[in-house]
């Protein structure tokens, strides 16, 4: 359900994205008006962070993560519902926006005060925007708490915490940043509506309020809905790769310990999207230095990555493709990201397409191709037939070239001083070739996004029959039949090792004789 | 039913033979779901409270020099009545848990009942405060900072107080007409956690706003 209503919104979101490339194609284009278009890139960042990037990993992990704990089910099957009609909820509230007069909010997606005092967007769209994040909130709240109960206690005999499959383990930390940074937004908005709806003065500069506290509020938890947003992605990379490499995965501890490393980091360097605010230097400094620190735990992680995969039997099939396209692309956005933390280098890019350009870079290099990954690998087990090969390949070809065209353009477009958010421009500035590679690269993108909801509607009718355990996979979920039954299992297993079906099948080598 | 094989069963038994030292459950297992999940759910609120109280003191100095100010309008005996309940009635709570515990029905009729008392009495007296700030002081949420960032932080606390209220009483009633048997006392033990929570907030809004905001 929240995978199905992740991908409307993906393609919902997607046509927005589309009609902006469109109308950046060339300079002095009028396809969209200057309005419209602020109000396309407003919802085209919402909902693909709120809309479809959390509730598709919430989804997938609703269903995997009790098969690979070997439950029965999430600890508190009515919260799980509660948590998906409120995400769907708010998600309908936001677009609502599109029938009330003045339309949707054209404030961005991080809708910095005062443009979301009445002053500036008397209009009720921003109101919808608002409730409608902060229902949606609610509903990944409660998700949030379902996990961390889940993990924590509905674990099979023998699966200690060391021994959790590592999916779990991410959605483990996940959870608890959902839980600590959403509130925080959630308080954020409930204070913006205040000053909208009772006349408060929270961000309202005018009577001494302060637009500059909510640049802090929201980054507190911008920052951390990154790794919410990408930890998960991580985990499933973490699942295919070795599993795929036919080796076990290199250096579990530091690869737990590396998870950890990044959601604490994380909490604390969010003012690193405010160097242009105005901060005093010691912010600065301590801001950038924080967050050069995060590129530490995560190239644990890469380089574990790769370790895992050097010397291992290699098998390319689609659920590898998607993850071995994630390191090479998700490398790259490390990089840029590395770039923008230091403080002097971000002051001359801030605001600038050369941000567009990192961050969806990391997002669909990072958690569009780990998902992507995670789906391919997965999809066997929850449906019982598996997607086509052909499809798949070409859908990554195609999403691994469009996504390259669209995304580093922009990076180059961004340092020839291109501005972000400009909803056009003139023909003597040196950005109309890399907007149109941008678009077109878009326009290859987009067939990709199609051919996956085609593979999906194709193979789960003409699919062939998956079988248990098409991957010959090693964690419980491939344990039971394809599509499991609605107990997920009709034993509780009992784990002895990481690899619990590897022992299985190797009785004379299992692995608790090495862990 | 006819419940589908799969490679479970020799899974089963492979994984038993010749393992006779099976590691014991981890430890976790043994906190039920429901407790984590609580432990989870005020973790979240922790955040949000937090995040309205550093606002309150991000306009602290705006607040202090405001009109009305805070040492104008607020009458501290009422506070301090206000706080000594919500104070008291953690106790009581606790003990009418442990009366739960210990099958001692009457015990925690009586215990959990005074917790409603103290904690409907805090109400009244943040009621009483709020009719006299709006009618005699004119501080209402959009008259300035002040009102702003007041009416926020105390009225969510507020709030929850009476969410906890209800939830209190919906127990009592429960129990009154013998309705909760053993298994409740999960229940009964995550409902004064969440008591104890908002408890704990009080002191630090009180601490701060009424103390520290004068
Ligand atoms: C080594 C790791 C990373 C570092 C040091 C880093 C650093 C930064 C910095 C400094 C900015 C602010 C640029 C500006 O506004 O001037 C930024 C923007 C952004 N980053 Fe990253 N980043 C990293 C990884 C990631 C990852 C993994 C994601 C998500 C999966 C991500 C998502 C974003 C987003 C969404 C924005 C833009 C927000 C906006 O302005 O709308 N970043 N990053
Ligand atoms: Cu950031």
């Amino acid at each position: 359900m929240y995978v199905l209503m992740a991908i409307f919104f993906l393609v919902v979101a997607g046509c927005e994205a589309l009609a902006i490339r469109w109308q950046l194609i060339k300079p002095g284009n009028d396809f969209l008006n200057p309005d419209t278009f602020n109000k396309f890139f407003t919802m085209h960042g919402t909902t693909m962070v709120f809309f479809m990037g959390m509730p598709i990993l919430i989804g997938i992990a609703n269903y995997v993560v009790p098969l690979q704990l070997g439950a029965h089910d999430m600890a508190f099957p009515r919260v799980n519902a509660f948590g998906f009609w409120t995400t769907l909820f708010g998600g309908c509230l936001a677009y609502f926006s599109f029938f009330v007069p003045g339309g949707p909010p054209a404030v961005g997606w991080f809708a910095y005060a005062p443009l979301t005092e009445t002053t500036f967007s008397p209009k009720s769209g921003v109101d919808f925007w608002a409730l409608g994040l902060l229902v949606s909130g609610v509903g990944t709240i409660a998700a949030g708490v379902n996990f961390v109960a889940t993990i924590l206690t509905m674990r099979c005999p023998g699966m200690t915490l060391t021994k959790l499959p590592f999916f779990c383990w991410t959605m483990l930390w996940t959870s608890l940043q959902i839980l600590v940074a959403i509130p925080p937004l959630t308080a954020a908005l409930i204070m913006v509506e205040f000053d909208r709806v009772l006349g408060a003065q929270f961000f309202n500069p005018q009577n001494g309020g302060s637009a500059y506290l909510w640049q802090h509020l929201f980054w507190f938890f911008g920052h951390p809905e990154v790794y919410i947003l990408i930890l998960p992605a991580f985990g499933m990379i973490t699942e295919v790769v070795p599993v795929f490499s036919r080796k076990v995965l290199f250096g579990y501890e530091f690869m737990a310990a590396a998870t950890m490393g990044i959601v604490f980091i994380s909490m604390g360097v969010w003012a690193h999207h405010m160097f242009a605010a105005g901060m005093s230097r010691t912010l600065d400094m301590y801001f950038a230095a924080a967050s050069l620190l995060v590129s530490i735990p995560t190239g644990i992680k890469f380089f574990n990555w790769l370790a895992t995969m050097y010397g291992g039997r290699l098998w390319m099939a689609s659920p590898m493709l998607f993850a071995v396209g994630f390191l090479a692309m998700f490398v790259l956005g490390g990089l840029t990201g590395i770039m923008l933390a230091s403080a002097p280098f971000d002051l001359q890019v801030s605001d600038s397409y050369f941000v567009v350009g990192h961050f969806h870079w990391v997002l669909i290099g990072g958690t569009v191709f780990g998902v992507f990954a995670g789906i391919h690998y997965w999809f066997p087990k929850v449906t019982g037939r598996m997607l086509s090969e052909r499809l798949a390949k070409w859908q990554f070809w195609l999403l691994l070239i469009g996504f390259i065209l669209t995304f580093g353009p922009m990076h180059v477009s961004g340092l020839l001083g291109m501005p972000r958010r400009i909803f056009t421009y003139q023909a003597d500035r040196p950005w109309q070739l890399w907007n149109q590679l941008s678009s077109l690269g878009a326009m290859i993108q987009a067939p990709s996004y199609l051919l996956f909801v085609i593979n999906i509607g194709w193979s789960l009718r003409y699919g062939r029959p998956a079988g248990d355990d098409p991957w010959d996979a090693w964690t419980l979920e491939w344990a039971t039949t394809s599509p499991p039954p609605s107990y997920n299992f009709s034993e509780t297993p009992t784990v002895r090792s990481r690899r619990p079906l590897w022992d299985v099948k190797h009785p004379d080598d299992p692995d608790w004789k090495y862990e | 039913m006819n419940i589908p094989k799969s490679s479970l069963e020799n899974f089963a038994t492979a994984q038993a033979d010749g393992s006779a030292t099976l590691s014991t459950p981890p430890a976790a297992c043994r906190l039920l779901p429901t407790h984590v999940g609580m432990g989870a759910f005020l973790l979240s609120e922790v955040a949000f409270f937090s995040t309205l109280i550093t606002t309150y003191i991000v306009f602290l100095r705006q607040t202090k020099g405001s009109n009305p100010s805070p040492a104008t309008v607020f009458h501290l005996p009422l506070v301090l009545t206000a706080t000594g309940c919500l104070v008291a009635s953690s106790a009581t709570v606790h003990f009418a848990a442990r009366a739960f515990r210990n099958g001692n029905r009457a015990g925690f009729l009586g215990w959990w009942g005074l917790t409603i008392v103290l904690g409907a009495t805090f109400i009244a007296c943040t009621a009483k405060e709020w009719s006299d700030l709006i009618g005699r002081w004119g501080l209402t949420i959009s008259r300035n900072l002040f009102g702003s960032t007041y009416f926020t932080l105390v009225g969510f606390h507020a709030t929850h107080v009476t969410v906890g209220l209800m939830i209190l009483s919906i127990f009592w009633v429960l129990a009154l007409r013998k309705r909760l048997d053993n298994s409740s006392h999960v229940g009964v033990e995550i409902v004064s956690w969440y008591w104890h929570f908002v408890d704990s907030v009080w002191i630090v809004v009180f601490s701060l706003v009424y103390l520290i905001g004068r």
